[in-house]
């Protein structure tokens, strides 16, 4: 039996759309989306304010951070690399405080003791990358 | 029924074939959709030249795989419909057919699946959540998200609002097997016990490796032609009653994952057909994993959202219940080469033909079939036929 290992979380990748997401995270900040027209939060972001199509609409927010775990799962099956050694690890959906559901790890305690509505805050999870990007991954651990 | 969701009901499913294989390490993906199509055409007394309209799609066609596939086959159609929505992409093959049939584009479909998922060990539950240069990608590969643990997330959420239990999700890989148990084709026949679930493995929680369906080889194929066409043909034609197509995905952020694209698709699918859920005496419906099934019925209307758990248990899905639900044993028992849309479609045809022996509903007319595509805790398809015995 191999011994668990952490997430080795596969390096994300940024498109001009979601290069505020990654680069914030780098910084330590939980950067979402908003529609600085209408107020409405968007996620996963995108090139265009998604309610009226322009991207003329779009403005960068940092969120708090804080949020709630909406349901999970503990995984303790995945052949893929950065996953396997890691089961069992925790994926799940956190409604954040500004309105996003968004899909997550949540990490710092022990599988077992997540449940649903648990309150939860964000941590910045960073790799050695080899292309200059200073990303990181956001992910939750217990409030 | 109204006006918008009228429906001519001129077309039929004029043959069908299920390959009998589950394991082909000596096939190709095209030459299971050559033999299917093969099988098909000889259900319905027609020959390769009748064949007008081509649809398929599999887990390997790319851009250009349909052009890839009529060249295999040496067809040259006249209408051409690779369109992949995951799974269900079969069961929406036969909505297409039906539009390009009543808009004269061509005259005799033919839809094809194949695939070898099993015999070239593909992980299709949990390989995923790796690396990837695609930034959407970005979103689900960092967190390992797998196909399964997308499911389990629903079936976590579903358990917390409304108490469901794992017994009852097992219930559903128990009549499955126990359906498969009487059918000669399927893959796994060897009854099985609400404990024996239970006891299996926690692939992501709440979901057992027995809550997961198999992976295996294989391939189908269906023929959609205009009723009156079909009339005269060798087998007997089963009427497309209604049919509908949705999606469902993050919603920018405010997904409800206990909302899939069931509800959208089997609304308009059965609102056509001018059908109640009483009227149904068979339903296919996509089989994943255990959760799909009581997501599917839930969102179809057949219970109020919450109640899936009770009408999943006591027998009720299972042959001579109030809703046999998937009498070949389904994905979890029969067959899961990787999409198992074409085989919802194969398999009500049969049993509105009367043709399915031990497994055989009783006196059915009536069989919705739903298919999914993709994953429901993440973004995802749905199509949903009615077919009536003529």
């Amino acid at each position: 039996m191999t011994e668990r290992t952490e997430i080795d979380h596969p390096l994300p990748y940024a498109s001009w759309e979601s290069r505020g997401y990654w680069e914030g995270a780098g910084r330590g900040e939980l950067v979402l989306q908003r529609n600085r027209r209408t107020g409405a939060y968007q996620h996963k972001p995108r090139g265009v304010a998604v309610d009226t199509l322009d991207p003329d609409d779009l403005e960068y927010v940092v969120a708090s951070g804080r949020g709630t775990v909406y349901t999970f799962t503990v995984t303790n099956q995945n052949q893929a690399p950065g996953f396997a050694t890691a089961c069992p690890y925790v994926m799940a959906y956190v409604d954040l405080e500004e309105g996003p559901r968004v899909l997550t790890n949540i990490v710092g305690c022990d599988p077992d003791d997540v449940s649903i509505g648990m309150a939860v805050v964000a941590d910045f999870v960073s790799g050695t990358r080899d292309d200059g990007e200073s990303f990181a991954v956001p992910v939750f651990r217990p409030a | 029924m109204t006006a918008d969701l009228e429906f001519p009901r001129n077309i039929a499913i004029a043959g069908v074939y299920e390959h009998p294989s589950r394991f082909s390490p000596d096939k190709t993906e095209f030459q299971i959709m050559a033999e299917c199509a093969r099988g098909a055409l000889d259900d319905a007394g027609l020959s390769r030249d009748d064949v007008d309209g081509l649809f398929g799609a599999s887990m390997t066609m790319g851009m250009m795989g349909i052009v890839d596939l009529a060249e295999y086959l040496n067809l040259k159609p006249n209408y051409i419909d690779g369109s992949n929505i995951g799974g269900s992409s079969f069961v929406s093959h036969v909505n297409h057919a039906a539009a390009a049939i009543n808009a004269g584009m061509c005259e005799v479909a033919l839809i094809l699946y194949g695939s070898t998922a099993a015999s070239n060990s593909v992980a299709i539950g949990t390989g995923m959540g790796g690396g990837s240069k695609d930034p959407a990608a970005s979103f689900s590969g960092p967190y390992g998200m797998t196909t399964v643990g997308s499911y389990a997330m629903y079936a976590q959420r579903h358990m917390h609002l409304y108490g469901t239990t794992s017994e009852q999700l097992a219930e559903i890989a128990v009549t499955m097997r126990r359906h498969a148990s009487l059918n000669p084709l399927a893959k796994m026949r060897t009854p099985i016990t609400v404990d024996d679930v239970m006891s299996s493995r926690v692939i992501s929680s709440p979901l057992h490796l027995l809550d997961c369906c198999i992976i295996s080889d294989g391939g189908g194929a269906i023929i959609v032609t205009s009723h009156e066409r079909a009339r005269d043909l060798r087998a007997t034609p089963v009427r497309l009653l209604g049919c509908g197509e949705a999606v469902t995905h993050q919603e920018v952020g405010q997904p409800d994952l206990l909302t899939i694209a069931a509800r959208q698709s089997g609304a308009r699918a059965m609102g056509m057909a001018g059908v109640t859920h009483a009227d149904l005496d068979l339903a296919m419906i996509y089989d994943s994993f255990t959760i799909t099934v009581l997501a599917t019925l839930e969102n179809l209307g057949f219970c109020q959202p919450g109640e899936g758990g009770d009408f999943v248990s006591g027998g009720r899905i299972g042959l001579g219940g109030q809703l046999p639900v998937n009498p070949d044993g389904g994905g979890l028992s029969s067959n899961h080469p990787g999409m198992r849309g074409i085989f919802l479609v194969i398999e009500a045809v049969k049993q509105l033909r009367g043709e399915c022996g031990d497994r055989q509903v009783d006196g059915a007319q009536l069989a919705l079939a739903h298919g999914t595509g993709g994953t429901i805790g993440d973004k995802h398809s749905g199509a949903t036929l009615v077919l009536g015995r003529d």
